[in-house]
């Protein structure tokens, strides 16, 4: 499994978890052993680099429509991509990622309106979907039963 | 920044979700195209969306989803000369389409045989 590409794909940082969950999932990723990648927007990006200053946790944090770009143009793939969502615009990302990469995808569906919101995804990936906001307890709980399959 | 927000577009439909600027499109348009996502128009504008993506022409307006991680989905549409060139490259990828070359040992009824709507294929 070592250096296996994998792209965290941040969606709009209006909900709170989502940076920290996104700090988190890089760094475990990373220390088992894959090559990770954060996608965000310019906001996204800018939260999430105030709180990781030194590049601890996220080594490579790169502009989400550029690196769509980068796929759809065959410059660049992924072997996994985790979606993160919490609005419609999050989803319709996701389903791009779905129709112009062959990464295995896993959408992170969280927020308030998580469970509509994940009925809405008609595009194949695994969903992993916790209405959370506030407390990330939750979300990576489930996030860390989905690592062990990733990992082994 | 994409080239979009630097040209000169009139705004349809704002902050809405993918499924509904795509009725919007295919509602308010004299003719319909669909694409894959990351088809790209323009300069430098691949479109982000849900398949199938709706592109809607009227006259010689080309109208299309833009959808921002933050704001939800709008629906843009572009009358230029821009625009134009656009919607001759669809037409011409439909008519590609539509009628492919005859093949020797064909029964002329299966050329014939309509391609069935967008969502069927998207759906196979």
């Amino acid at each position: 499994m070592t250096g296996e590409k994998v792209l965290l794909m941040m969606g709009c940082p209006e909900v709170p978890i989502q940076t920290s969950i996104v700090l988190y999932l890089s760094h475990k990723l990373a220390n088992s052993g894959f090559d990770v990648t954060v996608a965000g927007t310019g906001a996204a990006n800018k939260l999430l680099r105030v709180s990781d200053s030194d590049s601890y946790y996220v080594k490579k944090l790169v502009n989400l429509d550029k690196t769509l770009e980068g796929v759809i143009e065959k410059k660049t793939d992924f072997d996994i991509c985790f979606a993160f969502m919490h609005n419609d615009a999050g989803m319709t990302y996701a389903a791009t990622m779905s129709a112009i990469s062959g990464a295995k995808l896993y959408s992170v569906v969280f927020g308030r309106n998580a469970d509509s919101l994940a009925e809405t995804i008609e595009f194949d990936c695994e969903k992993i979907v916790s209405k959370v906001a506030h407390n990330p307890g939750q979300l990576k709980n489930m996030l860390d039963k989905v690592l062990e399959e990733v990992v082994r | 920044m994409s080239c979009i927000e630097q040209m000169k577009y009139e705004i349809l439909l704002d902050r809405t979700t993918y499924k509904d600027a795509r009725n919007y499109i295919e509602n308010n348009s004299e003719e319909v195209y669909y694409v894959s996502p990351g088809y790209k128009i323009f300069k430098d504008y691949h479109i982000i969306g849900v398949p199938p993506i709706a592109l809607g022409v009227k006259g010689t307006a080309l109208s299309f989803t833009y959808t921002k991680p933050c704001y939800g989905t709008f629906v843009l549409t572009v009358d230029n000369e821009d625009s134009i060139k656009e919607i001759e490259k669809l037409r011409e990828k439909e008519r590609e389409k539509v009628t492919p070359p005859p093949k020797k040992g064909k029964s002329p009824e299966s050329s014939k045989k309509p391609p069935g709507s967008f969502l069927d294929m998207w759906q196979k």
